[in-house]
């Protein structure tokens, strides 16, 4: 089985691992209560999509 | 060649994933609204409504071939004589995926399925109306063949005229409702 001749070091890997970028999410505005939301997807906020109330959306919020 | 599955496969195996699709089933029809992965609701959504159209045919073959998969005589039971009445109207399309963020622990997304329990839109009501009301616009003309020619003419306007009055009508119906 091939394998490397070298070590490779610290400085190649960080200039590899330079180029994992991330993108920001599109957001869209929630109709019903103006949150910041996934478009195509119910509000994590309020739980709303098209008129239609789905509670599993809700994040729950956690005390402390 | 077969068709092959659309979506991704499931579980470890195919046996596996027929009792993951058949669990999903049962319970949907149990509860009529699941929440689960995007994954799993995409591929239990052609197999529940396939199920139920099983159920609106309603006859005993009918009813064997859901049982062997949806095990659970019971949430059959429910499936045909309440699940598939509320589904007469429904020409296919009787669940909904919504999605509804990511799962906590494995970032997977997650969705809602559900029985669709609104009654058909009122926009193909309106279009149903419409086509009736111009059948019958159509068949008075018919009736009155030995009229002559030149009044057949001058009734075509007036056939219009329900079909619009009867989308109105049912508006105005509504509103009171």
């Amino acid at each position: 089985m091939a394998v490397p001749k070298r070590k490779m070091s610290r400085s190649n890997t960080r200039a590899r691992r330079s180029q994992w970028k991330t993108t920001a999410a599109t957001l869209t505005t929630c109709p019903a209560c103006k949150a910041d939301k996934l478009s195509h997807t119910a509000c994590p906020t309020c739980g709303t999509y098209k008129g239609r109330q789905y509670a599993q959306a809700v994040k729950p919020v956690f005390a402390g | 060649m077969p068709t092959p599955t659309k979506g991704p496969r499931l579980g470890g195996g195919p046996a596996h994933e027929r009792l993951i699709l058949a669990n999903l089933s049962t319970a949907l029809f149990e509860h009529g609204r699941i929440t689960t992965t995007e994954t799993k609701a995409k591929r239990l959504r052609p197999l529940a409504e396939r199920l139920i159209t099983f159920a609106k045919r309603g006859d005993l073959h009918a009813r064997r071939r859901v049982l062997t998969v949806v095990r659970d005589k019971g949430v059959v039971h429910t499936l045909f004589t309440e699940i598939a009445p509320a589904m007469a109207e429904r020409n296919g399309g009787y669940t909904r995926i919504t999605r509804v963020g990511t799962r906590k622990g494995d970032n997977a997304p997650m969705a809602v399925i559900e029985l669709i329990t609104e009654p058909v839109s009122p926009k193909q009501a309106v279009v149903r109306e419409a086509a009736k009301a111009t059948e019958k616009a159509a068949k008075k003309p018919a009736k009155a063949k030995a009229a002559p020619v030149e009044d057949v003419v001058e009734d075509a306007p007036v056939e219009d005229a329900p079909a619009e009055d009867a989308p109105a009508a049912e508006a105005e119906e509504k509103k009171e409702a």
